[in-house]
Formats: C-alpha cells, structure tokens, sequence
C-alpha cells in the first residue's frame, strides 16, 4: 500500500461509502454535546421523530453558559441567575434525559468543558473520529485522532446517522524541530505557527504538528497546539501516537479495559504519518527561535515576540493586511511602535479549551506564587477546565497560591474565553487572557483581548503589564 | 431547508478581511433554544452603537449610521459581497441562520472559512468563491452604481451582472443537488443505512473498545 499520512489512514479507517460526486460518508466514534449548539439539533430529531443511531457514542457537558462562581453555581441549574441562559442549560439536561445521553452535568465533578472532559474520561482516544459543535474539537486531535468542529445541523445528522457526509482535506506537516527554551509553551508555538501562516494559512488542510518539540511536549501542550489549528483555518488539528499518548489514556474511566488493552494498543501504534508520506505543504519553525508570544490586534495572526513593538499600517505591503493592522490599532486602542511590554491591563483570564488543564494551572501558579497582583488591576481570575482539574489543583495547593497572590479561583467552565456567562471584559479594557480568540467583543463588548501563554498572563497579572516571563524565571 | 435555484437580488457590502462569526452573530444571542429570531442581531456590534441584548427590540436601538447595511441604498439586500476568509471563527450555525434571517441568500467572496461555507449549504444559503480580482471588481461597480442586482443562477452556475456580464462559479455536485432540492441530507444519508450498520459490525470487530456501554 503506499505511504500514508496520520489523517490518510484515520479517513480510510472510517470510510463508510464513497459516492460518485466525490464526497464520503465518514463514520464518527464519539460526539460531544453541548448547551449552545445542540439544541436546535435535539429539536430536529424531535420534529423528524428520529432517534440518536448509537447513543453511547455521544457524550454531554453544559459549560459556555455556567457561571463561575461558587455562590450562583452551588445550586445547580436552577440557581443560573440569567434566565436564558439557565433555560438552555436546563433543556440540556432534558435532551439529554429523553435521549438516554451520558451527562456530565453542572455539579458533578466530571462537568468542565467538553475538550478538557474528552480527554480527561478516556471519552476521546487515539483513533477516534470526534466531532462537537464547537471549532476547537481539533484540540482532540492531540490524541492521534481525527477531530473537528461541526454545525449544528452535522449535530443533527451524526446523532441521526453516526456519519457526517465529508470531503478529503488536503494534508499540511508543520514541523517544529529544535528545543523550546525555558518559559516558552505550547501555546507560544501555536501563536508562532499562527503568526506564520495566518489565520487562514490552514483553510483546506488537516494540520499535523510534528517534530521533536511536539515530541518532547506533554498532552496537554500537544492539545493547547491541536486546539488552535482551527485559528489558522485548519478544521482538523492532530500529533502522532506515541509513549506519551498511550500513559495518558492508561487508566481513564472510558479507556480500553485490561482485556482490549493491548489489541487497542497495537493498533494506536500504527498511528503516525509512514516516513516517505506525501504532504501537500509542509512548514517549519525552529523551536529554539521561539520567543514569547503577544497578540496585539483583532485576529490570532496579529502576533508578536513580547519584546517587539506594535506594527504600524505601513509595516504590510499587502493591502488587506494593512487595512486591518489599521482597524485593529484603532480597535486596541494601541499605537504602532508602543512597545508590547507597556501594554498595561485591565484584567487577566487563565482558562478556557486552550490553556485550563492541570499543567496550565501549575506554570501559571509557578510564576504568581509569593508575589501579589498589581493593584491596578481590576480583576484575575482563574478557572479550571473541569471539576476533576480543580480538585487536583486544590489537592497540590495552587488554589491557595493563586488566591493568596490575589487571583479569584473559580468552577470550572468556559468562562471569560467567550463572555457567555457573568464573565466578561468592559469596553475598551485590556486582557491578558489564556484564550484563543481575540476577535472584536469576544471577551465582552468593546473588550481588547491579548493572548498569551499562561505564564505570560500570569506574569502579566503581577506586573499590571506585559512582560517577558524568561526574565522571572 | 428551503431551495435555492435563481435569486435576481440587491447586493451590499461586507468590505472588510476576515469577517469572523463573533462579528456575524456575538455569542449573548447564541442561548436561544430555537434557530430563527437572529436577523435582528446580525452584525450586532457593526449595526449598532450599544450593547445588544437577547431578545430585546432593536428597533429602538440607535444604529450606527456608518454601517453600509444601515443605509437607505442597500435595504432589502440579498446578496452580500465580502472578502477573504469571511466567517472564520467558531462553528456557530448562528451564523448563517443569522444571515438567512435577515434576508441573505448567497454570499460572494475570494474565500470563505471551512465551517462556515459547509454551515451555509444546510440553510439554504450559497456561498461563491471567486477570484479576489473579480470580486474587487464586483465592489467597485456596486458602489459606483445605486441599486446594484446579481442575477444568481445555481443550475447553469451563473452570476449576471447588470451589465450582462456572465460569471461562472464552481460549486460541489452534491452540495448543488441538494440546495436546488431543497434537500434534508439526513434523509439521504439514511438511505445508505445498510452501508453504515455494515461497517459499523466491521468497526466493532476491529475495535471492540470503542463500543462498550459506559454509564454515567
């Protein structure tokens, strides 16, 4: 058979039919759910008098909507204070109970959000075909397995039919060799790979992350990198199987039992791109080069080195960019030249899909612990990706580090990263934020959103400005 | 889904990059339980100069009046010309619903975000891709002459302009057959169950784990 890439041999393993005018039924393993984009779909079912295909492959958690404080939160769904959103989390849980789903719902500690519990259960594996509606579902590909982000009206028919009607992406390698330098991250690479590309550099494509950064790199930083192909237009997001793959599933509540493991095992390990496999674009970063990086526009593309300045208009030859470096500056409220270290903040958000994993938490508690945020801050706030994370956090003392700093702990969702619930960022007020959006109003209306790792936002958080981690540590 | 087979409809203009689908619908209007109710919203933040909320008039809004599609020329519009990479971002469906609510049927930009474009074709929305040139150019005559129509063709894959000019598009076999049609692709994929149960025993058998029952 000729060589093939990690996403040739997950699309042939999952091939149902292929039809005449180039499109192809693909089967999917697992479905996550959740409140914003299912409701619609369970709607759809209940109109068609259809019923779910397999309804053990799907999964529900409720968390763009959950608040994050613990007084509105210990009541559950019915102590959610805006009304429409307890009303979609509460039409979850009942989608959910007429369908027969496994919920993890709003107090159990499994509830998080649905690409930190995917994992986290053993619920997504290596091999796997994942979709959400959600575009950050590439973050499962991490895992070795093909995942990506759907509409609601894909959540219709994968609940009806368990298979999604696709056409072949084309296939793109992003290697990034060398060694990270100490205080650099994944979500630094990403940002770097982004900044790169552009944000719609991977339109097209099925990214694999390769080289021996990704490597060297934990799960969670192989998901923190998965997680943001869909910002360079990439729908799928994926890394290659290997040891650190496989000791990551070992044991988790949804992971092959002792019988399947080894059969599940051999097969995972036949999941990687074969060495003389063909890639229709491939591109390089040295990770040795990578710098900490800073958003200071309205697209993740607008990227810079924490050391470097603003970009004035006139700094792009093509004109599109240029307009938007201009709106963007606008926007940000920046001006070009300001250096990216006298960017001063307003708030500072550690959490969402992108950065809320237990590793996450513990870079971040390593840089505030001891220290104090700035007090021109108005608000820190930290928050877990699930329930099982904020206990192992609590278990190893980051809360304490993090609230004795001056950053507020909360209960897991996904928070400020979209400004569903409660928290959000006022108009014009400056974010340092572990997100991976910083579109126009994201985080609130009018807010101004910078990216960065969660060291970085953490840093950011003591200081009341930007600066580079390396120095702290 | 409704069909789309001609639409001879007013074009606007979304004229910038990038449009991602934060811009297209922001996320407060993304709690409703039902998917129409969201043209008022569409471009929210664009639209208007204060904060939207879900479900509140927005007829006694103050508008922006530098927004193209506030104005009095584009009323009514159709067709929407935008530019590269337009409704990036989330996989919202909100987004097209948002669209088709307000009253967009067809879309024409140089490129078009993955989920976005596929989300599009389930709501009876056509997204077309042209060169950036032919666009580019396409905005031009728009704004130089008030009341500027595309004939859009999805059968014979036309788009005319007011002065005759005839542009085709290319657009997927299947996606086309459907939007003509009108078509649920639930149902049709139905159709192959037979394939789908096959596979999935074939499935099974090679990866036993992946089916087991787990309970919450």
């Amino acid at each position: 058979m000729a060589s093939q890439t990690l996403y040739d041999k997950l699309w042939a393993a999952h091939l149902v039919k292929e039809r005449d005018d180039g499109t192809a039924l693909i089967y999917i393993d697992r479905q996550l759910v959740h409140e914003v984009t299912s409701p619609q779909a369970f709607e759809g079912l209940r109109l068609a008098g259809r019923q779910p295909w397999r309804v053990s492959a799907n999964i529900a958690t409720p968390d763009h909507n959950v608040p994050t404080v613990l007084a509105e939160r210990s009541a559950g769904v019915s102590g959610i204070q805006d009304e429409i959103s307890r009303i979609q989390v509460q039409t979850l849980d009942d989608n959910c109970d007429e369908f027969g789903i496994t919920e993890f719902s709003i107090n159990d500690e499994r509830q998080g959000i649905v690409h930190v519990v995917g994992p986290e259960q053993g619920a997504t594996l290596p091999g796997m075909t994942v979709v959400c509606g959600d575009s950050h579902t590439a973050t499962h590909g991490a895992l070795g397995a093909l995942a990506h982000g759907i509409g609601t009206s894909e959540v219709e028919h994968v609940l009806a039919t368990q298979c999604l009607i696709q056409k072949k992406s084309k296939n793109m390698l992003v290697r990034i060799d060398g060694k990270l330098g100490a205080g650099v991250t994944a979500k630094d690479v990403v940002l770097a790979v982004i900044g790169k590309i552009g944000t719609a550099g991977g339109t097209g494509y099925a990214i694999e992350f390769g080289g021996q950064v990704i490597r060297d790199m934990s799960m969670e930083g192989r998901m923190t990198i998965c997680n943001m192909a869909i910002e360079a237009g990439a729908r799928v997001g994926m890394v290659a199987v290997d040891e650190t793959t496989i000791n990551y599933v070992k044991g988790r509540p949804f992971a092959p039992n002792e019988q399947e493991w080894e059969q599940a095992v051999s097969y995972w390990q036949t999941l990687h791109s074969d060495p003389d496999a063909h890639f229709d674009a491939v591109v390089e970063l040295d990770g040795s080069s990578i710098e900490p990086q800073v958003t200071w526009g309205t697209s993740p593309e607008m990227v810079a080195a924490v050391g470097a300045v603003v970009p004035a208009p006139n700094d792009f030859s093509d004109p599109v960019k240029r307009s938007a470096c201009e709106r963007a500056l606008t926007y940000m409220g920046l001006s070009a030249g300001q250096a990216i270290t006298d960017i001063t903040l307003d708030r500072v958000f550690i959490g969402s899909c992108t950065n809320s994993r237990i590793e996450d938490l513990r870079e971040a508690a390593a840089v505030v612990k001891g220290k104090k945020v700035a007090e021109s801050l108005k608000e820190a706030l930290v928050v877990p990706g699930s329930g099982l994370v904020k206990k192992q956090a609590e278990a190893e003392g980051l809360d304490k580090i993090f609230t004795e700093a001056g950053l507020q702990w909360r209960e897991p969702g996904c928070s400020m990263c979209l400004a569903m619930n409660a928290d959000k960022l006022g108009a014009g007020e400056h974010c340092a934020s572990t997100s991976n959006r910083n579109f126009e109003g994201r985080q609130g209306f009018g807010g101004r959103t910078h990216l960065v790792s969660p060291a970085m936002a953490a840093a950011a958080a003591i200081a009341g400005h930007f600066v580079d981690v390396r120095e702290w540590i | 889904m409704k069909a789309f087979t001609q639409l001879d409809g007013l074009a606007a203009p979304m004229d910038r990059a990038n449009v991602d689908t934060d811009m297209i619908i922001p996320k407060q209007f993304l709690k409703s339980i039902k998917r129409s109710g969201f043209g008022p919203n569409l471009f929210d933040e664009l639209r208007y100069l204060d904060e939207g909320r879900p479900g509140e008039d927005c007829s006694q809004r103050p508008i922006n009046p530098e927004f193209p599609l506030n104005h009095a020329r584009y009323q009514g519009a159709s067709v929407l010309l935008a530019r590269e990479n337009f409704g990036c971002g989330s996989s919202r469906e909100h987004a097209p619903w948002a669209l088709e609510d307000y009253g967009f049927r067809c879309v024409i930009a140089p490129s078009f975000a993955d989920i976005f474009f596929n989300n599009c074709f389930k709501n009876g929305i056509l997204p077309i891709v042209l060169p950036a040139d032919v666009v580019e150019n396409l905005f031009s005559e728009m704004y130089s002459s008030e009341g500027y129509r595309l004939l859009v063709d999805l059968p014979a894959q036309t788009i005319t302009t007011p002065a005759g000019d005839v542009i085709n598009f290319d657009v997927d076999a299947f996606r086309k057959h459907c939007l003509i049609n009108g078509l649920d692709d639930i149902g049709l994929t139905l159709q192959d169950a037979d394939a789908i149960r096959d596979f999935e025993k074939n499935w099974q058998q090679k990866s036993p784990w992946l089916f087991r029952e787990h309970r919450a």
